[in-house]
Formats: C-alpha cells, sequence, structure tokens
C-alpha cells in the first residue's frame, strides 16, 4: 500500500478521523482556453465531512465532477484508497465505492421512490439476464435482499409513505431526499453531495442537515460537501477546501478558514488600490 | 365497491412486488388466461384467427418489443419492419436449411439471430440519441429490405423472390403451410405471446428493467451511479429485436405462409408498430397489448360498420381510417402520453375508491 499515512486528525469537537481515503494531487482542468481547475491539491480523510465552498464559478462542482469521473483532468492524479486511479468512465468510479447527488436534480422521474433508490444498488446485483427473465432463483433472491437493505434507507429518511410515488410528482425537498437516499442505496465509501440544500426553507435544511450528520455518524460514510449556506458549512464540516477562480485559496478547520484573509477577500470582494 | 386492496395485507417483498397487487386483478388475469387456452379454440373459425386473434398476439409481441426498447430505454426505433423481415428470412433460412428440427426451435433461433442483427444497429446509439438515432434506425430498415430483395440466397433462389413456409407440425399437428388449423395458428401465437409477455414482465420489473429505465430517464445520472449505458442499451436492443424476430418469424410462417419482403415488411409496418405504443401506452406491457388490438381492431370495425353496415365505398373507409388514426396519435401524444395504459390506470384508480369519495 502505497497510502500517505496522517497522524490522526481530531476535529473541534472532539472525532478522531483516519487515513486520506482520497487525494487529488496538483489537479488542473481546461476546457479549450478556460481553466475551469489549477494545479489544485488536497485530501480527504476517512470519516470526515470535507466541504467545498467558494464563490460561483470558482469550479466546485467541476471538482466533484473530477473526483465522480465524469471529467477526466487535464493535469495531475487522482489517488484514491491508497492508489492511483487510471482513468475510467463514471459508472467504473460508481463500482469503486464512490456515490453522488447532483445540485439540478437528477432523478429518474418516470420511476417510483422505491425504484429509484432500487436503481442505486445496480453496481451489487449480479444475477445474469436469462435468470431476470425468467424470474429464477438468484434474479427473484436479489430482488429481495435489496429490497430489506433499501427499505432500511427509506426508513432511515422517513420517506416511507411516498415508497410507490412516481418521483416526478414529489415535491422539491421530498426529491432531494429521494437523490440522497439513491446515493446512499449504494453503500458508498465516499459520497459526494452537491449543492444538497439549495433551494430550501429552513426546515428542510435542518432536516437535511440531520441526515447528512446522521449518514457521517452511523455508517461512517466519508462525505464530500459543497454547499453555499456558511452556517450550514461551519456547523457540518471538519474541514474546509476554499476555491476561487479555478485556484485553492484556504483549506483547513472550518474557524480557521473563516479567518483567513484570501477567503474573506473573496467573499467580501476587496478594493484594488 | 368490491375493487380494492383494504384488507390484502402483504407480509413479504415478493408479495409486494408482484405483477397483481391486487387480488381481483389476479383473478381477472386468470380468467383471462382461462379463456385464451381453453375456449377460444373451441370456437375459433378461419375468420375470427385470420382477421383478428392471429395478427392482434404477433403484433402484440412486436409491439412489448419495441416497447422495450422505445418506451422502456428510450431508444428511438424506426427499423421494427426490417428486424422483423430479419425474423422472417432467418426463420425461413433455418427451416429449409434444418428441415427435421422443431420449427419452435427455428422461430426461437429466429429470434436471437435478429438480436444479434438489432445489437449491430443499436451501436449508433452509444453516440447519438432522439431523432438522430431514428434516423439511422430508419436506414436499417431500408438496408435490411433491400438486402432481402437484392441477395438471393435468403430466397433461395425462388424464381418469385418470395419466401414460402414449407409445411411443419408441433407433435404431429401442423402449425405452418396451407394445411394449419385456425385454432392451432391461434395456440402456437397465444403460447409465444403468454411466455414472452411473461418474461418481459420480470425484465422490466428486475434490475436490467430498472437500468433501461434509469438511461431513458436520465442517462447521465444513470451512468454515474453505476449503469453501464453500453450494456443498458445494447441489452435493450438485444432483447426489443429478439422479441420482434419472433414476431417477424411468427408473421411469415404462421400467419401469412408467403412473403415479398417490401410488402410485408416495409416501412409502414415500423410506423404500425410505434403507433401501436404510443396509442396503448409508452412503458407499459399492457399497453403494448391494448395498441396491438386497437390497431387491429379498428379496420375491422370500420369496415363492418361503415361498409357493411352503411354501405360506403371501402376505399372511403380506408382514408377514414388513416385520418382517424393520424388524429388519434396527435390526441395521445398531447393529451396522454402514456396511452390506453394510462388510462386504464386511472380507471382503476377511480375503482378503488368507487362509490365512496376518499
Amino acid at each position: 500500500m502505497n497510502m500517505v499515512s496522517y497522524e490522526p486528525y481530531v476535529t473541534e469537537d472532539g472525532r478522531t478521523i483516519g487515513d486520506a481515503v482520497m487525494e487529488l494531487r496538483n489537479i488542473t482542468l481546461r476546457f479549450g482556453g478556460v481553466v475551469a481547475i489549477k494545479d489544485i491539491s488536497f485530501d480527504i480523510r476517512e470519516g470526515e465531512i470535507r466541504a467545498i465552498i467558494g464563490p460561483n464559478g470558482a469550479g466546485k462542482s467541476s471538482m466533484l465532477n473530477v473526483i465522480s469521473g465524469f471529467y477526466t483532468p487535464t493535469e495531475g492524479e487522482v489517488w484514491f484508497e491508497g492508489g492511483k486511479r487510471p482513468p475510467m468512465r463514471p459508472y467504473q468510479v460508481a463500482r469503486q465505492g464512490i456515490a453522488r447527488t447532483f445540485q439540478n436534480i437528477a432523478l429518474f422521474s418516470g420511476m417510483s421512490t422505491l425504484d429509484n433508490i432500487m436503481t442505486g444498488r445496480i453496481t451489487r446485483m449480479k444475477s445474469s439476464l436469462a435468470a431476470q427473465a425468467l424470474w429464477w432463483g438468484r434474479a427473484q433472491r436479489e430482488e429481495t435482499e435489496h429490497r430489506e437493505a433499501v427499505e432500511k434507507i427509506i426508513d432511515f429518511l422517513e420517506i416511507q409513505h411516498i415508497r410507490k410515488t412516481p418521483v416526478g410528482r414529489l415535491p422539491y425537498g421530498l426529491q432531494k431526499r429521494v437523490e440522497l437516499g439513491r446515493a446512499l442505496a449504494a453503500e458508498p465509501r465516499l459520497l459526494l453531495l452537491d449543492e444538497p440544500m439549495a433551494g430550501m426553507n429552513v426546515e428542510e435544511k435542518e432536516d437535511m442537515s440531520r441526515f447528512i450528520l446522521d449518514v457521517n455518524d452511523e455508517f461512517g460514510t466519508t462525505i464530500v460537501l459543497i454547499e453555499h449556506d456558511m452556517g450550514v458549512v461551519m456547523d457540518l464540516s471538519d474541514r474546509v477546501v476554499v476555491m476561487d477562480y479555478g485556484k485553492k485559496i484556504g483549506d483547513g478547520p472550518p474557524d480557521e478558514v473563516r479567518r483567513n484573509q484570501d477567503v474573506i477577500d473573496a467573499y467580501l470582494g476587496v478594493s484594488h488600490d | 365497491m368490491f375493487y380494492r386492496e383494504a384488507g390484502d395485507f402483504k407480509t413479504s417483498y415478493a408479495a409486494d412486488n408482484q405483477t397483481f397487487p391486487i387480488r381481483l386483478d389476479r383473478y381477472r388475469y386468470l380468467a383471462v388466461l382461462f379463456a385464451a387456452f381453453a375456449v377460444i379454440p373451441f370456437v375459433i373459425d378461419d375468420y375470427w384467427a385470420n382477421a383478428i386473434f392471429v395478427p392482434f398476439l404477433i403484433y402484440a409481441i412486436a409491439a412489448i418489443g419495441l416497447n422495450i426498447l422505445v418506451g422502456y430505454c428510450g431508444q428511438l426505433s424506426l427499423g421494427t419492419g426490417g428486424f422483423m423481415a430479419v425474423g422472417a428470412y432467418a426463420c425461413y433460412k433455418l427451416m429449409t436449411a434444418f428441415p427435421d428440427v422443431n420449427i419452435v426451435l427455428h422461430i426461437l433461433g429466429a429470434g436471437f439471430v435478429t438480436a444479434a442483427v438489432g445489437v449491430l444497429f443499436g451501436l449508433p446509439s452509444l453516440r447519438i440519441k432522439g431523432f438522430y438515432l431514428a434516423v439511422a434506425t430508419l436506414a436499417a430498415q431500408f438496408f435490411l429490405v433491400w438486402l432481402f430483395n437484392k441477395v438471393p440466397w435468403f430466397y433461395n433462389y425462388s424464381a418469385s423472390g418470395q419466401i414460402n413456409a414449407p409445411e411443419r407440425t408441433v407433435a404431429g399437428i401442423p402449425v405452418t403451410g396451407p394445411n394449419t388449423e385456425a385454432w392451432a395458428q391461434y395456440l402456437i401465437c397465444l403460447v409465444f405471446v403468454v411466455v414472452l409477455a411473461w418474461m418481459a414482465r420480470n425484465l422490466t420489473r428486475g434490475t436490467v428493467g430498472r437500468s433501461w429505465m434509469a438511461i431513458r430517464d436520465m442517462d447521465i445520472a444513470a451512468e454515474i451511479i453505476g449503469v453501464n449505458p453500453l450494456k443498458a442499451k445494447l441489452t435493450a436492443f438485444a432483447v426489443s429485436s429478439f422479441y420482434i424476430g419472433i414476431a417477424g418469424a411468427l408473421f411469415f410462417a404462421v400467419y401469412l405462409g408467403a412473403v415479398e419482403v417490401g410488402e410485408a415488411f416495409g416501412i409502414q409496418k415500423s410506423f404500425l408498430v410505434l403507433f401501436m405504443i404510443i396509442i396503448g401506452g409508452l412503458g407499459s406491457i399492457f399497453g403494448s397489448f391494448a395498441g396491438a388490438a386497437f390497431m387491429v381492431l379498428l379496420p375491422v370495425l370500420l369496415k363492418n360498420l361503415l361498409v357493411g353496415g352503411m354501405g360506403w365505398p371501402t376505399d372511403l373507409t380506408a382514408h377514414l381510417q388513416l385520418m382517424i388514426v393520424g388524429a388519434l396519435i396527435i390526441v395521445f401524444l398531447i393529451a396522454e402520453p402514456h396511452g390506453l395504459a394510462q388510462l386504464w390506470r386511472i380507471g382503476k384508480e377511480k375503482l378503488r375508491l368507487w362509490p365512496f369519495p376518499h
């Protein structure tokens, strides 16, 4: 194992988080002449909630897309669980145990809540086409086993009442919750959340924050979170990466980042004189 | 009042997951199966078999096949006629090359050959979507029809360029050729329909069905949660073409007996089956049956009503039929994109409460 080992890191609220699960080394992402991400390095450690913040257009979502394999970085390396990740398609990245939600809801609108979350387990389903066609042996067994796991997630997210409702008919807040459920269904090692609280009211934000903390606590899932609500970020996250114009301008625990002059400048603006 | 699930509690996930969760639906389904297998074969005559039942059953298979591709996986195809032709010609070649093998195996073999051809023509779907894919499959339609016309090997160098189904039997009873009786024709199609519909239902409610629908609803998200788009699309093309190939084989061997490719499997056939699933309901097995029944029954009904009943000229009736189908497709696309199947579902929802308001 070529994993870089760290001293165990103790968070402000006294929790201990472990080794690096993922390391991003000198990531640069260019689209033609546009540089979306410029030479960014940071790590994500086992069991932490890692926030990425920054003004609009800073490259946060691009960063998440690099991690989830949707973009291949122009330069730089992605190390996951101690190994350098070769260029791969998003579905292969999913198989490695990385799941995500989207900034704009990307649910399968024609399918029920249950089917959406069941689809999240697709990387774990192995039965052959023939077995499925005949509803034979493994296919049937798998369906029931995975249904049990999915029902646990449905209970956890308190969405039992909409189990069989087509997700297209659900209100926004619930759709966000179903999308979280679909990502959780994969039992990911690393969960990427792209603005999970965008467009929510205070109550919905509180619910979502509780779910995120519970996921981190109960399942021990490592979480990368992009969020604009600073209150939420400061309360939830263990460490924060701050981006601006594709560059990293800050990295550290929330309190430290909050006091960082570059970060204050980026968010509040600075007079050029 | 009677149609409801109150008191019908499910105690296992398997029970909750069954095809007909409501008891009355299960009884109705069994009653239909009983009538189809135990009543109709004894009363069917040539007219009913040739005008209604056999074409309905064969089109139902084709419609299920196309629905898997278009309705479940969201890949628009206009190549149905061409793929039915592949099924028909594969079946013909197999029947003449291996005369001792059972016809049922020939028909299944034709399905597998068509599945392979379908995968080949499905490859562009990995790059292109929507209208562009439709045009690519349209090319498949014209290419395949041209191929079967131009290469004499496919029709065994017969002088007419047609293919004729020789007589073949199942358990000693002829099911193809001129000596076939109406009930035998009907029964062999029925068995294929029941088995294939059951398999389609299993596929669409399981893992592969969910991966198809995921690709249909949001392909990028599907890939990011772990659906392999290549596998999902190509299995959809393969399964869909398998069904359409079997429909083509039955259409040629059991129903028509002799086929000229451009006439039987032209572009009209592609549109006919597409209209069936649009009117019947995209993404629904029941809708495939409803659409097939509708498109088979409408001309028969109009003919009996207008030509037989009111003495209208035949050509006027034929034109009227085109107008009705065209108008209906526009109405369905605008008002009810999920077709007759959705109307049926809404009706059932209403019945569950009836006669109480809540």
